[in-house]
């Protein structure tokens, strides 16, 4: 078998060594490699060479993609990463999630979570960059999130790659009596061209396996990428085109049960009292249990089927305390506006904001005030989890972006090691950041005590779902700016307030740790915009409500984006200067954004005349390492607002597949459009009053409009791709309806003033 | 409540051509039935009250919200995603779904097909309008819509091709 140990802490971790001398600490640790969880799961035949790369005698070729499908086509991209350095094409493998394992620790996701912009390359912020990417190893943390996958996988899954495809060439060289530099790949096999002699991985794989691995590896230039950089056929079409049982709710076991869960409808509050008896009662139900975990409260049904278990929960008459938090949503505005109004954090402090207003004439100052909504991720597979607890081991099937944080809330749940829990990752319907919660899991894990052995499906009602989220917070936002006489902003100064998202994250996955210093997502996609204005302070303040906040699709760059960039339109009208032009000149120090800028409005032919009745608005944010510009064009109908047409030009850096990349960007416009065009979760005697669809509703095919896309690669760093799509997309539409209706609407959503038709 | 002195009543169905003998209740819904009971996943639950269309499937032809859709009122043939067509034979919907890459999560997409099968059954060529009218109940969080409306134009394609 392999000596992993070797291969990885030689193949691995060569990015350590650029972070040797500002992290003393721990380095050992860092350099240490996790051990290689494939290799406990080995089938007959099989060999395995780190943790991406398993190769049968009989040629299968399986690469672990060890982050979380939920549509944004990461497990095809991952693979191709091994697959162009195996040389293989993605036809020739097979792609499993794997195991949950800190082998697969995420570090790219944790690596921009310091106090600085992503195009600040000083010492300080690259120097924090990669010390944070050792945090990211000790916590060991696999998650899918941040946009990072990509940018965490790049470099160690080629490597990945390369290093298999040297040892199957090393192995085979020896059996055929060769030298390896006479030997080529191709397909899934190793050729001599001038003997015509061939040999397929597998049947080299064991002894390849077994040596030692290559000092070095050379990976490919960009120049020689075959897969890389080319739209590639995802692996998941033909499953998710034929019905196939590919997601959480899905898995179906020998002898297993049905359940539910009905959670307190305010949140952590404790049951006054509950009357179980009429659901107990009813058919189909078998045990209803108490549940309490990291989320508060509740009960679990166990049941024959699904509907059962729903009926049931329908039926329990319980009462709940009062919530620690404001009853409603106008209470819960006052502690937000409340908190605005204290110091808070700088994290941005250009110049001298206060000087620079101080002496400012009042038709030079620009003033607004801004406001959104806690918001639902309302992923279409509502949350569920399968769970198994047999012979002191638990045994949980679910789609999740956390699984190794699910191993280890489950196991301290029902009171066991790490070790006896084995997380199976299934493909998601939808993630959009829910799924890097575990409350399903948690629940789910709990109900598996209570039967006997049996597993039990436990699938949350879309009520429960919408009810029980991880919130995008609400936020405020108090924007003032200074003109100078040529029209442009001498001068702005930026406050928000917000619950925060990170406090709300660690009560619940991470209870051990308290929060420490500011959270940085309040102010995200504000202070870290590439525009250079003298005096440029943005401030944050945490609002103390805790109702659930999590990450939501863009998390912090979902509000400041809109919130922003509203307020950018805003000052280039007040100054009477043209939006594009008024971007060009404010970021001229940073190339990336002026092209991106550029790009978007040749591709709207921003400047145009429009026919009567038809507006346009643009809006910019530079978020997880990606500069996006995005047009949006309305046109006002009998039936309402339409948004007909949307450009986007994105910056990503490198592009690896640039057709799952354009699809992602249009999916996150779509996404922030549906949440700026109709979305709100409002508060009410401590209780979320949306419940489904109806009322929490996203965009339609008949509301869809027109895109065009342009992608990018100008900035000499990689960015992500996932969430980036999102933040410009607001704005752009409420700048385009300012332009249509000189109606300015700074609180979202946008219902609330306009009709969409 | 009808639920609570309800007993399962045995009822045979039909789903993609194979006939099941079941004992449910009446009021539980088809998709329920197909899930649960008879094992067919392919229909997705989505919202339980017929917002969404991830649960649509065919009966006798018509599209229909199975997630609250009565199984005692259902009289006639049930097709889902997973008697339309197989991995080596897809159905032209399929196919053009998989040319077009259409899925992301994926978890809407056997509501979105059968509803855009039931469209092309009806109407060969169907324009804009009558996509946006056929589809109109088929949410999707990922924003799929572009590629559903070209795919649904391929598909109508491939099928007048006899493909």
């Amino acid at each position: 078998m392999a000596s992993v140990g070797k291969i990885a802490r030689r193949t691995f971790l060569i990015g350590a060594a650029a972070v040797a001398g500002g992290v003393a600490v721990g380095y050992y640790y860092y350099r240490k490699p996790f051990p290689n969880p494939l290799e406990a799961e080995l089938g007959k035949g099989e060999a395995t060479f780190n943790p991406y790369v398993k190769i049968g005698a009989d040629n299968t070729i399986t690469i672990v993609a060890p982050r979380a499908e939920m549509g944004q086509g990461i497990s095809t991209t991952l693979a191709a990463m091994v697959a162009e350095e195996l040389d293989v094409g993605l036809d020739r493998v097979k792609v499993e999630h794997g195991p949950a394992s800190h082998a697969y620790y995420n570090a790219a996701i944790l690596q921009e979570g310091g106090p600085f912009a992503f195009f600040d390359e000083s010492m300080t912020a690259q120097a924090v960059r990669s010390g944070l990417g050792v945090v990211g190893k000790f916590l060991a943390l696999q998650g899918t999130g941040g946009s990072a996958s990509t940018r965490d996988g790049f470099d160690k899954m080629r490597q990945a790659g390369a290093v298999a495809r040297q040892m199957l060439i090393a192995a085979a060289a020896q059996e055929l009596g060769v030298a390896a530099a006479d030997l080529k790949t191709a397909d899934g096999s190793i050729l001599h061209k001038a003997s015509g002699k061939s040999l397929t991985y597998g049947a080299v794989a064991a002894a390849a396996a077994a040596m030692a691995s290559p000092d070095e590896v050379r990976l490919k230039d960009k120049a020689d990428w075959k897969l890389l950089g080319k739209p590639q056929k995802r692996i998941d079409m033909l499953a998710k085109v034929t019905g196939a049982p590919i997601f959480g709710i899905d898995v179906r076991l020998p002898d297993m049960l049905y359940g539910t869960v009905k959670m307190s409808p305010r949140f952590w509050a404790k049951p006054v009292k509950a009357d179980l008896s009429r659901a107990e009662k009813m058919p189909g139900v078998i045990k209803i249990v108490p549940l309490e975990t990291n989320y508060g409260h509740g009960f679990g049904i166990i049941a024959d089927n699904t509907w059962a278990a729903f009926k049931a929960a329908e039926a329990i008459d319980a009462q709940w305390f009062d919530p620690e938090y404001p009853l409603g949503s106008a209470a819960i505005s006052d502690v937000l506006k409340q908190a605005l109004a204290t110091k808070g954090s700088v994290m941005r402090d250009n110049g001298d904001v206060d000087t620079a207003f101080a002496d400012a004439p009042r038709e030079r100052i620009v003033e607004a005030d801004y406001a959104v909504p806690y918001l639902a991720h309302a992923t279409m597979e509502p949350m569920n989890a399968t769970a198994q607890f047999k012979d002191g081991a638990l045994d949980i099937w679910c789609g999740n972006q956390a699984p190794t944080l699910v191993r280890q809330l489950c196991a301290n749940a029902v009171g066991i090691e790490q070790g006896k829990v084995n997380v199976h990752t299934t493909f998601m319907g939808g993630g959009f950041g829910r799924r890097v919660e575990t409350d399903y899991a948690l629940c789910a894990a709990l109900m598996a005590k209570e039967t006997g052995g049996r597993p039990i499906k436990v699938t949350w009602t879309r009520e429960e779902d919408m009810r029980h989220d991880a919130y995008r917070p609400a936020a405020i936002g108090k924007f003032q700016a200074r003109l100078g006489d040529d029209g442009m902003p001498v001068a702005v100064d930026m406050k928000m307030a917000s619950p925060s998202v990170i406090a709300g994250m660690l009560r619940r996955l991470f209870p051990s740790i308290s929060p420490l210093g500011p959270d940085k997502t309040i102010v995200d996609g504000a202070y870290d915009q590439p525009y250079s204005i003298p005096n440029y302070r943005v401030t944050g303040v945490a609002a103390p409500v805790s109702i659930p906040v999590g990450s939501w699709r863009s998390v912090g760059s979902s509000v400041n984006g809109f919130f922003h960039e509203g307020f950018m339109d805003e000052i280039a009208i007040a100054g009477k200067i043209d939006q594009v032009e008024m971007r060009k000149r404010l970021m001229a120090a940073y190339p990336s954004a002026v092209k991106v800028v550029e790009k978007v409005a040749a591709m709207a032919k921003w400047g145009e005349a429009l026919p009567a009745g038809k507006a346009r608005g643009m809006a910019f944010t530079l978020s997880f390492g990606s500069w996006v510009g995005e047009i949006v064009q309305v046109a006002d109908t009998p039936a309402g607002i339409r948004i007909e047409k949307v450009w986007i030009a994105a910056d990503v850096g490198t592009a690896l597949d640039p057709g799952i990349i354009e699809a992602q960007l249009i999916s996150a416009a779509i996404y922030g459009l549906s949440a700026a065009m109709g979305q709100e979760i409002t508060f009410a005697d401590g209780m979320v009053e949306q419940s489904n669809f109806h009322d929490f509703d996203a965009m339609r095919i008949f509301q869809c409009p027109v895109f065009e896309v342009a992608i990018l690669e100008n900035f000499h760093r990689m960015g992500g791709v996932g969430e980036v799509g999102t933040p410009p997309a607001a704005p752009a539409l409420a700048n385009a309806i300012f332009a249509l209706t000189g109606k300015r609407i700074r609180t979202l959503p946008l219902s609330k003033t306009v009709a969409f038709a | 409540m009808a639920v609570d002195d309800n007993k399962g009543i045995p009822m045979r169905l039909t789903v993609d051509g194979q006939s099941f003998d079941i004992d449910a209740d009446p009021d539980m819904p088809l998709l329920w039935v197909l899930r649960d009971l008879i094992g067919k996943t392919g229909p997705k639950f989505g919202c339980g009250i017929a917002a969404c269309g991830a649960c649509t499937v065919h009966v006798d032809g018509q599209p229909v919200r199975s997630c609250s859709l009565p199984v005692g009122q259902v009289s006639g043939a049930i097709k889902t995603i997973e008697g339309i067509g197989t991995a080596g034979k897809l159905h032209p919907v399929q196919q053009a779904w998989l040319e077009e890459q259409v899925a992301q999560c994926g978890y809407c997409q056997a509501g979105q097909i059968m509803s855009a099968v039931a469209l092309l059954d009806e109407v060969a060529n169907p324009s804009d309008a009558d996509i946006d009218n056929a589809m109109g109940g088929n949410l999707c969080r990922c924003g799929t819509y572009p590629k559903i409306r070209s795919a649904i134009k391929k598909a109508a394609a491939l099928k007048t091709a006899g493909l």
